[in-house]
């Protein structure tokens, strides 16, 4: 398949100033990052605070634009102003507070927003926001005014008001950062859905490793270089890596990796509960059957 | 405390009041305006208090709002009273006389009662456009009513998106602030009590900080508003139209009649025989 994101040796770097505004050093975030994203994958980039995964999620639709370095998303620049429109309305963006990001006093006219600002005719647009709030399962709330919502059905509104622009793909910085679990599991159920269910690309920042062993392929980024690109298995399987950048790794890799170094001979990748337990009570079973 | 204020919220509904055209509803807010201040005698005064009461009716917005909506413009209505009573010189001997400085007149009093009314039907009235009309109706309508003004390179499209924005974080804001001051009183700081000067004072660390989280915020939203491909009003389309029909012509006519006899009453009631002022 394509890629629909394709970053190339991408540095992003902004300066410091002292008092009197001299720049006196400059503070590199992104050092020389490649990477391709192939169009329908869902992708979690993961790294502590300041390991500069917000600022590469900015460059995947021309919000920052690289130092040196391109970043094309489905074939165009994103240094192309001309064609800006057209890579925001490809790659759709998400942020991490819903509040700040709900511009209406009313959830459907909020969904509408991008739809008008395109000149969308108003018939396709009512059929479209109508679409993209069934798909994030919010359509019941339409006339709602947001701070009638909780965390979780604010920010699946703002998933809605992109999603209504029908983009090939969509960038979460941080979603669920600001939710409580429950908000956490709508929110990664609803971008599940989209994936697997309407062939969205998916871009997911975050630093909850329980959210990206659900991805398919998961990139650790550590002082603005890439440090691990792999499925979620190979990637969460190196507990010691992972703890020298300062990550953690699911709670069932971490359970497995103290069985492991207590001597039991059991595999690490277990990254599901469900999994581990099934695992855990297979070998508990046998082991007394044995006795 | 601060969720107790109605002015400016809207009661979601489905009357005919709530049915009617935004643009029209503006207008004939106006025109209520401009009759109150046209009335000069408690008659006229009477019959825009009756009209005001009928339609207040026909919207099925609860009378209690109406007090409640009144409330925190007590102290002007106040402050009018006293300086109508004060100031008012009539033509007879005063009522009152202290000390030869502190006069009231007949006229006085009755000035001072009429302005009172007059200001309460005026707040009154003018709530019941927010109360039935929804603040997205409300900004499309001015946004509409004000477009000729685009030919004079007048903001109108980025005046109506300003009043959504901060219509959208009023309530937000609010429940910031009452955090915030939660956050402050838990440090130990004292808001409730002194006089007005140490008052203001103590609100100095909850501004601030409210102030801080408001740029902070308006940072973001300008950045998700970009994602969204906003360009400002050109070549934008609306999802909801709005439109206007027979039931609005016939509201607008009915301003007209109510206003047309209210100027009547202004020109006939001095010869009825009926007390007679002129604000």
């Amino acid at each position: 398949m394509s890629d629909i994101i394709k970053a190339e040796n991408v540095i992003f770097e902004y300066p410091v100033l002292d008092d009197e505004g001299k720049e006196i050093a400059r503070n590199r975030v992104l050092d020389d990052v490649s990477l391709s994203i192939p169009e329908g994958q869902f992708l979690a980039v993961l790294g502590h605070n300041g390991s500069g995964k917000s600022t590469l999620a900015k460059h995947f639709n021309g919000i920052l634009l690289p130092e040196s370095g391109k970043v094309t998303v489905d074939g165009i620049d994103t240094a192309d102003e001309k064609r800006i429109y057209d890579i925001r309305q490809t790659v759709g963006m998400v942020f991490q507070n819903p509040d700040n990001q709900i511009v209406a006093t009313i959830v459907e006219e909020d969904v509408a927003f991008a739809l008008e600002n395109l000149g969308v005719p108003p018939d396709e647009i009512r059929k479209r926001v109508d679409e993209a709030l069934k798909t994030v399962d919010m359509y019941e709330y339409r006339e709602h005014s947001p701070h009638q919502l909780s965390g979780g059905q604010k920010q699946r509104v703002a998933i809605a008001g992109i999603i209504a622009m029908r983009p090939r793909c969509i960038v979460l910085d941080e979603p669920t950062a600001m939710l409580d679990p429950k908000g956490r599991k709508e929110i990664m159920k609803t971008v599940k859905y989209l994936n697997r269910e309407h062939g969205i690309t998916a871009v997911l920042i975050t630093h909850y490793m329980e959210e990206a062993a659900q991805a398919d392929r998961v990139v650790v980024i550590d002082k603005g270089k890439i440090l691990l690109d792999d499925v979620p298995k190979k990637i969460f399987s190196q507990v010691e890596l992972l703890k020298s950048v300062g990550l953690d790794v699911p709670q069932t890799v971490e359970l497995m990796y103290g069985l492991r170094k207590s001597g039991l001979d059991v595999p690490i990748d277990l990254l599901s509960e469900d999994e581990c337990a099934d695992y855990l009570f297979e070998m508990l079973s046998a082991g007394e059957n044995g006795k | 405390m601060l969720k107790d204020i109605t002015i400016g919220q809207f009661f979601p509904g489905n009357s005919l009041i709530h049915r009617l055209d935004s643009r029209f509803k503006i207008i004939m807010d106006i025109a209520y305006v401009v009759m109150l201040f046209l009335t000069s005698n408690y008659i006229g005064l009477a019959a825009a208090g009756l009209f005001m009461i009928l339609i207040y009716v026909m919207s099925g917005v609860g009378l209690g709002l109406v007090f409640k909506s009144l409330r925190p413009i007590m102290p002007l209505i106040a402050i009018t009273c006293i300086l109508n009573l004060f100031f008012i010189k009539g033509d007879g001997e005063p009522l009152v006389n202290l000390w030869g400085f502190i006069t009231i007149y007949t006229e006085g009093i009755t000035t001072s009662v009429f302005m009172a009314v007059r200001i309460m039907f005026l707040i009154i009235g003018m709530s019941l456009l927010t109360y039935t009309t929804s603040p997205i109706a409300l900004t499309d309508a001015i946004e509409r009513l004000l477009s000729p003004l685009k030919k004079l390179h007048f903001p109108v499209h980025e005046l109506a998106m300003m009043m959504t924005i901060a219509l959208r974080f009023i309530p937000t804001l609010i429940e910031e602030t009452d955090k915030i001051m939660a956050a402050q009183k838990a440090r130990g700081a004292n808001l409730d009590t002194g006089g007005l000067i140490k008052k203001a004072k103590a609100l100095i660390p909850v501004l601030i900080p409210l102030f801080v989280s408001a740029f902070k915020r308006a940072n973001e939203l300008a950045l998700a508003m970009e994602c969204r491909c906003y360009r400002g009003g050109e070549g934008r389309t609306r999802m909801k139209q709005l439109h206007s029909g027979a039931k609005d012509y016939i509201a607008l006519l009915i301003m007209a009649l109510m206003i047309a006899e209210l100027v009547l009453l202004n020109i006939y009631v001095p010869y009825l025989g009926i007390p007679y002022i002129t604000p």
